[in-house]
């Protein structure tokens, strides 16, 4: 059983890459092999700076001699028919068998393959994986027509037996030769060597300066990082991506921790981590007793005989004035702020929105408008909410988002803080983005819920005003992501409001404004353009968003195993724009119908509702007249009238006060007399009138069930 | 490793560029006489790269970048700098290691700094031109960016340039262990009469910043792009045979030369902010135009690759 050994030495791999790439790498290579014929007991992948490897472990030594059956024409066919045959097969006519088959006899041919040695097979899938790999970007170089991430320098790919030893794979592609060499790190071991498998490599590289794997790597940097900055009672702010990235762009990590220049100290603790990740990829170094950010840490990939003393003075210098120039805005930006940001909230009717939509100041209007209007059904206070609203995008003319568009919101915060405004306001403006993606967290303070629910909505509102709904995988404003942040905004706080009276109000507010070319107007006498009203009925729309809201509702549910159905049956009653009144529904009866009662009342209830339905259609008589006791016949039928009754003030109760789940528990009563009167009872008996009785009887389970969920859109 | 001895002065280290790469066989070019906005404009770069006549060429730059401009009073920011550029085509296979080799030369020696190739892929969207690359990080700081062309001006390149552009302020500034820029020192600091860069250029700073942003007059400026753009046209819209001697001349060259003084002409009007956000791609949408008329035309010429049948 050989192991397979490849590596493939390149220019520099951009980090962000290499992990699909080494994936990327195995997949294409174990699953060329297996197709071929090969079985292998083990694969892993690597990735560095300069080379993708693959090792495979217990690879067969070659593939199995296939034998092959093939029908052919008839025996009678003609000579045309059977010369195609032959072509395809490569066989003669004497080779081939002839058989009985359903339609006479018809010609066979048994084709063999032999099977064929790894190496050759290893050639041709490695070479075909190069050509075809599936880089996000690639590029060609020289004179040459290969591509590749970057300029591909050498392929290492050897076969290596206990038996017979190491062999080279032989293989060219473009005039690359694979070998059995390669090389050891850029600067400190540039020479080549040679190398027998896969245990032998890495002990090799190791000594010529390289760590092959990526994790590895990752946790030499936290490592070393770590015991540098508790050594002096320090720690360092934990940041997994840039932790991939900087593994990714070195091959000998060398942690150095330097010191953040006094006159810098005092920047937010978030600039100084945008700033020093963004640009020079450091690590944020804190002390937890003043809570600053005091130090960073920087990855080199180099040795050096002082000890990285030229390379953490360089960086320094780097750094200074990089936040020198972060020092500079912030000051800058604190001055605009303590005068109150007037000039930030007039340059912001310069920046247009969308050419359809407005400036950005238009669209704080609005939201200013919608937020206090929410205020009071989320628990804020309206003056406070309309207030955060004008404020909280004020940020985006600083000159530090100009720098750092990631830091929205956050210097908001302190801006507004600077500018002497309500606790409450600050943390609006930071929070009111939230939340961005399925992981963040959703905010719980009253007045940021209002902001951010205005914010939503008035994208959302103002987007369907203007027609640009997301259509298939495109979603360029992010409309999904908006919708999904109302829902969870609303479920998360368990707050009560009717959308569609919230969206109806959004969707008036975008046209009050003359920019928005999907509303018509009146001209006043001097001309001026005058009542906008929208083009579009504000009902459709606003019942087209809501049904948006549904299906988004809807995908929310299914991680946590709501079925659609289920939710289908819950927005058919009323106040299906109110979703944390619709979800606590649904919730209710997705548990429902989860245990054993729920189960057989359904049944119960479909067998009902078909019998009827069936009933009504050939009588064309709708049986909604209540039956009456006195002509139930069997003590099952008197039982389920009892049943009824008592289920139906049960039910109406508990969904007065918002109670499913005493209002399915009253329902799952309903399953044993249910049951029970199928059980005994004929519903087409041949009385006529106990017969109507019967099927009136079923209309009244139909109503009762149907009060607390529309069971006739389960699927089941 | 050799020991390598550090430059004095800013032209120090231009002077080490230009016969490092002299020595590696590089045609040592001059600036091109034309306002432009990056070396990569410069005609040995933007039409070399085009078809398959090998080239090997450095020169210095002086590059302008009218919205840059502070005035002479920040530490690096300037809107007239110089940049180094080397183009071989094709890229040769040891490319890193010769491109290593002149920082080398300019005494950054390898044992003691850390060197790293960050992914940055270059895109000119005026010059209609991409590239798939690195920028060079020395200790942390962007010396150079490395980029392997594969599209110039609409046309796909065949075989493929090396391109290096190196920040020569910045790179020297970093050599030499100076803060501010207007404090380097432009000849040997021994020399009779030492210049710094600021004595050379901190006045002309001042007065381009203030004429770039704020007295560049607007109109004239549209009428020349206008004018350009219309010239660019004509000149490549005339008949391939030159009436006069008989001959094959496709005006190439003076054509690229409207394109290079459009796009110019465009840097100013942004700097002058009268160029909306909209707008802004149109006139970018008008230069690249421009520019793959130039590569067209540039492909149909001798030094383009083109053979008489």
């Amino acid at each position: 059983m050989p192991d397979l050994l490849i590596e493939l030495l390149s220019e520099e791999i951009p980090a962000r890459m290499q992990g699909r790439a080494g994936a990327d790498l195995k997949k294409l290579v174990t699953d060329g092999l297996v197709e071929a014929g090969l079985t292998y007991a083990s694969a892993e992948a690597f990735a560095t700076p300069r080379r993708l490897t693959l090792t495979v472990e217990g690879l067969t030594a070659e593939s199995p001699t296939l034998i092959e059956e093939r029908k052919g024409p008839r025996v009678d066919a003609p000579e045309k028919a059977l010369d195609g045959f032959l072509r395809a097969t490569g066989l003669s006519k004497d080779q081939l068998e002839a058989r009985d088959d359903k339609k006479g006899q018809v010609w066979f041919a048994k084709i063999t393959k032999p099977g064929r040695p790894a190496a050759e097979i290893v050639a041709e899938v490695l070479e075909t994986a190069i050509r075809t790999f599936p880089w996000p970007k690639s590029m060609r170089w020289g004179a040459g027509t290969l591509r590749w991430v970057r300029p591909l320098h050498g392929i290492l790919c050897i076969l290596t037996d206990t038996a017979s030893g190491t062999a080279v794979v032989p293989l060219q592609i473009d005039g690359l030769v694979a070998g059995d060499a390669t090389v050891g790190h850029r600067f400190m071991a540039p020479d080549g060597f040679a190398v027998s498998g896969f245990d032998d490599y890495v002990a090799a590289l190791k000594r010529a300066r390289v760590m092959l794997d990526p994790a590895e790597r990752a946790n030499h940097i936290r490592h070393d990082a770590a015991n540098m900055a508790f050594a002096q009672g320090l720690d360092v702010v934990e940041d997994a991506g840039l932790l991939a990235e900087v593994a990714g762009l070195v091959e000998w990590p060398v942690v150095l921790m330097g010191p953040i220049g006094e006159e810098f100290l005092n920047l937010p603790p978030e600039v100084l981590q945008t700033s020093m990740r963004e640009h020079q990829k450091f690590f944020s170094v804190k002390n937890p007793k003043s809570g600053r950010i005091e130090k960073f840490v920087t990855v080199a990939n180099v040795e050096t005989a002082d000890h990285g003393a030229t390379i953490l003075s360089g960086n320094r210098k780097v750094l200074a004035a990089r936040l020198s120039d972060a020092k500079f805005f912030w000051e800058n930006d604190l001055r605009v702020a303590n005068a109150g940001m007037a000039p930030w909230l007039d340059s912001l009717e310069n920046v247009t929105f969308h050419n359809k939509l407005g400036s950005q100041k238009a669209r704080i209007d609005r939201i200013a408008a919608l937020a206090s209007e929410i205020a009071p059904l989320v628990g804020a206070d309206p003056e406070l909410a309309e207030q955060a609203a004008q404020v909280a995008k004020a940020d985006l003319s600083s000159e530090m988002v100009y720098e750092f568009p990631e830091l929205q919101g956050t210097m908001g915060s302190y801006y507004a803080r600077a500018a002497g405004l309500a606790p409450e306001v600050a943390a609006a403006c930071k929070e009111h983005y939230s939340p961005l993606g399925p992981s963040d967290d959703v905010p719980t303070a009253p007045v940021s819920v209002a902001v951010a629910l205005a914010d939503k909505l008035d994208t959302l509102t103002g987007f369907w005003a203007i027609d640009e709904k997301p259509t298939g995988s495109k979603d360029p404003f992010a409309l999904r992501r908006a919708a999904l942040g109302v829902i969870r905004l609303l479920l998360e706080n368990g707050r009560r409001l009717s959308l569609a009276k919230v969206a109806a109000r959004g969707y008036a507010g975008c046209f009050t404004a003359a920019y928005c070319n999907t509303a018509i107007a009146e001209s006043d006498d001097r001309g001026n353009l005058i009542n906008y009203r929208p083009k579009e009925p504000e009902e459709s729309v606003v019942s087209d968003l809501l049904s948006f809201f549904h299906d988004r509702l809807k995908v929310f549910l299914r991680d946590e195993g709501i079925r659609h159905d289920v939710i289908d049956a819950c927005l058919a009653l009323p106040g299906n724009d109110d979703l944390t009144l619709l979800v606590t529904r649904a919730r209710a009866l997705s548990a429902f119908l989860r245990t054993e009662d729920g189960g057989n009342l359904l049944q119960g209830f479909k067998r009902s509702n078909n019998i009827l339905t069936q009933a009504e259609a050939e009588d064309g008589v709708a049986y909604e007249f209540g039956p009456d006791i006195k002509f139930a016949e069997s003590d099952e039928e008197k039982a389920l009238f009892a049943a009824l009754d008592s289920a139906e003030v049960a039910i109406e109760g508990a969904i007065a006060a918002e109670d499913f789940a005493s209002a399915m528990a009253a329902m799952a009563s309903l399953r044993a007399p249910i049951d029970a009167f199928f059980e005994a009872v004929q519903v087409n008996a041949e009385n006529q009138i106990v017969r109507r009785n019967r099927l009136n009887l079923l209309h009244r389970i139909r109503q009762i069930c149907l009060s607390a969920a529309d069971l006739t859109r389960i699927e089941g | 490793m050799t020991q390598t001895t550090r430059p004095t002065c800013f032209q120090d280290v231009i002077l080490r560029l230009q016969s490092y790469w002299a020595s590696k066989g590089c045609a040592i070019l001059q600036p091109y006489d034309m306002e432009v906005g990056a070396g990569t404009f410069h005609p040995a770069t933007t039409l070399r790269s085009l078809g398959s006549t090998p080239w090997a060429a450095a020169y210095v730059q002086p590059s302008r970048r009218p919205t840059d401009g502070r005035y002479g009073e920040n530490p690096n920011r300037m809107q007239h700098y110089y940049q180094y550029q080397v183009l071989i085509k094709p890229s040769p296979p040891e490319l890193q290691t010769l491109y290593l080799g002149s920082l080398q030369a300019i005494g950054i020696d390898m044992a003691l700094h850390d060197i790293r190739f960050v992914e940055d892929d270059w895109e000119s969207p005026t010059l209609g031109a991409w590239g798939l690359g690195w920028e060079v990080w020395c200790d942390g700081m962007e010396v150079s960016q490395f980029t392997y062309f594969q599209q110039v001006g609409g046309h796909d390149c065949h075989p493929v340039s090396g391109e290096l552009t190196y920040g020569l302020e910045r790179l020297a500034m970093y050599v030499l262990g100076v803060d501010h820029v207007m404090d380097m020192p432009f000849n040997a600091p021994d020399a009779p009469i030492p210049l710094t860069y600021g004595d050379i250029f901190r006045q002309t700073e001042a007065e381009y910043s203030r004429w770039n942003f704020d007295v560049a007059n607007t109109e004239v400026l549209l009428k020349q792009f206008e004018e350009a753009e219309a010239h660019c046209a004509f000149i490549l819209g005339q008949p391939e045979v030159d009436p006069k001697t008989g001959k094959r001349i496709v005006m190439a060259h003076p054509a690229y030369d409207q394109c290079i003084k459009a796009s110019h002409i465009f840097n100013l009007l942004d700097a002058r902010g009268v160029i909306s956000v909209t707008e802004r791609q149109a006139y970018i949408g008008r230069v690249r135009t421009l520019a793959k008329l130039c590569a067209d035309a540039f492909v149909t010429t001798e030094a383009g690759g083109w053979q008489p049948s």
